[in-house]
């Protein structure tokens, strides 16, 4: 099936998922919310939406995962529950102009309880007109909840195509500070920029200072980038770190245009080897068995 | 054995609090929406502190592997504040259906005037409209007609008594509640209402049902393992362990659970996408371990001092 809107992907997969009484509820809802342009509407029918619907996985299959990327390109729903995608369907059902949504979606955030905000977070990308919520994604970025900040940080194209470099590279380094990982976010490979590359090496030299584990994601951002000392950095990576570390320093060191980087190494011609057979990856090094 | 906490307020405590409680065995809170020791002036910071209720706060128990619960309502010392009152009036339907709102509450009576009855009427009407529990606040000064009025006017307003939570009970009040068929509840305090020594007395001269204990720790001097404590104590004094658990624990989850929202399944078997996105407490059923940093010595230290 082509041409779906993205609200016609979350109607489709939840009524596909839900009892019939919980899926007329939210079709009814969604109706009235077309219908009226009353804000209380839909503040109310958002937040019963787990009470109605519970809150089980979406678990969509590969061909629905399709769906979504043909709906909106980035669009990577996995790992959504049933509440959050009836959250956004709603709001989506909502509609109107995207001042209007705008300002729903604050008066939304201000009461929303944490359920509500990943819900909010995680629907950045099928919102209408896209420029107009960057405050709101930088917003979410500055939670100390981990689960907001990875609704707006993983498997969401929002940062990637609207942030501005600085935030950009404020929502990397915040991911390291907080234990999110680097791999689930979107475009991370293609806005590497040297900024950020110097802001993640003297993050693993403070946590160096302070005799602290540093994640082996973090050298991901800096190879592409490296340049003397960053590449000095790497070569102490490879020279005295963990497996994980070393296996990264190398990866990092591989996305290196600097001559000096492939002379560092093949200085370890196993690690060379394993990165020119694609042993290495940096979704493995994410998620270590 | 496990303790509910069925009123605290968390926002004033530390995260050394939260790692003694879950070490003493709280698994679940109930933290009443109330005044922050000096009246709120505007709208707005109402509105900021019920979303943190809802949210910040939820969230940081559940870093300690403790649910959180709240209640959501105007207090009685705040609603002498007419023109505050009003507005938070309006904004109160947005929270009431929140996740883990369990009732409309703390409300009741302070200085008993006109205007705290009026937005105790108020409120006790919302509650009908949402079909939500109330949890009463009942005053420290005139305690004894004041409890009974808030009863009264409770039953006047439509409620059904089993969905009442009548709090800060002591001696003097304890059986017209019970007898009323409202739930008692006993706020533990260290210095002031009742001590854990008369709790035991309650225990043992009105047994368990319907009464359940609370720490209503705060912003003052108070103790968050107030029911661990009285429940060691009871224990000791030889109450029996069936009535303990209800007390500390079983009779709360009854009381509350009414609202769907409070579930023993929350603790012992947390569904796995609330374990991704909230909690990250042990799931007591399925033996995971999922805590990231180990409780640190003076937690363990406390677990042994106060409960074994």
């Amino acid at each position: 099936m082509s041409g779906m809107s993205p609200a016609q992907a979350l109607e489709q997969w939840l009524v596909a998922r839900l009892p019939g009484e919980a899926a007329a509820w939210l079709k009814d809802s969604a109706q009235r919310l077309r219908g009226s342009d009353g804000d209380k509407n839909l503040y109310m029918s958002v937040s019963l939406v787990p009470r109605k619907i519970g809150k089980a996985d979406l678990a969509l299959s590969a061909a629905e995962l399709g769906q979504a990327t043909a709906a909106r390109p980035g669009w990577d729903p996995r790992e959504w529950s049933l509440d959050q995608a009836a959250r956004v369907y709603l709001l989506l059902a909502a509609g109107s102009d995207g001042a209007t949504f705008s300002r729903r979606l604050d008066q939304l955030c201000a009461t929303a309880d944490v359920g509500e905000l990943v819900a909010f977070y995680r629907g950045l990308p099928l919102y209408p007109d896209q420029r107009r919520h960057v405050l709101r994604a930088a917003e979410g970025v500055r939670t100390n909840m981990k689960a907001v900040f990875q609704a707006v940080a993983h498997r969401n194209p929002y940062p990637s195509e609207q942030l501005a470099e600085p935030a950009w590279n404020q929502m990397v380094l915040k991911a390291l500070f907080i234990g999110a990982s680097l791999d689930p976010i979107v475009g991370l490979d293609r806005r590497a920029n040297p900024a950020l590359a110097r802001m993640l090496c003297d993050y693993a030299h403070e946590r160096w200072a302070a005799g602290r584990p540093v994640s082996p994601e973090l050298w991901r951002c800096v190879g592409p980038h490296a340049r003397g000392d960053m590449l000095a950095d790497l070569g102490r990576v490879l020279e005295k770190g963990t497996g994980p570390e070393r296996a990264a320093a190398a990866l990092a060191l591989s996305s290196s245009p600097d001559p000096a980087a492939s002379g560092l190494l093949w200085a370890y011609p196993e690690l060379s080897v394993a990165v020119s057979d694609h042993k290495i990856s940096w979704q493995a090094i994410a998620n270590p068995a | 054995m496990r303790f509910i906490d069925p009123h605290i307020h968390m926002s004033a405590r530390t995260t050394d609090d939260y790692e003694r409680m879950a070490a003493a065995g709280i698994v679940a809170i109930v933290e009443p929406a109330f005044w922050l020791g000096q009246p709120r002036t505007q709208v707005g910071s109402y509105i900021d502190y019920m979303s943190s209720l809802v949210g910040w706060e939820r969230f940081r128990a559940a870093q300690f592997g403790i649910r959180h619960y709240c209640t959501i309502g105007l207090n009685s010392k705040e609603a002498n504040n007419e023109a505050l009152a009003e507005q938070v009036l309006e904004v109160l339907p947005r929270y009431l259906m929140k996740e883990g709102v369990v009732a409309v509450g703390e409300i009741g009576y302070d200085d008993q005037t006109p205007v705290e009855d009026k937005y105790y009427r108020a409120q006790l009407s919302l509650a009908r409209e949402f079909d939500m529990l109330v949890q009463v606040h009942t005053p420290h000064r005139d305690k004894k007609s004041g409890t009974t009025r808030s009863m009264d006017v409770a039953i006047e307003m439509g409620m059904d008594p089993g969905r009442v939570v009548i709090d800060h009970n002591n001696e003097e009040t304890v059986q017209e509640v019970l007898d009323r068929g409202f739930w008692a509840a006993f706020t533990i305090y260290p210095h002031t209402k009742m001590g854990n020594e008369r709790m035991v007395e309650i225990a043992r001269k009105y047994g368990s049902d319907h009464i359940f204990i609370d720490s209503s720790a705060d912003w003052g001097v108070s103790d968050p393992l107030a029911v661990p404590k009285t429940a060691r104590l009871m224990l000791e004094r030889g109450i029996t362990a069936g009535d303990v658990e209800a007390i500390c624990y079983g009779n709360a989850l009854k009381a509350f659970g009414q609202s769907g929202q409070m579930k023993e399944e929350h603790w012992l078997d947390p569904a796995p996408v609330d374990q991704r996105m909230l909690f990250e407490g042990n799931s007591v059923l399925r033996g995971q371990a999922p805590r990231v940093g180990e409780p640190p010595a003076v937690a363990r230290h406390s677990d042994a001092t106060v409960f074994k």
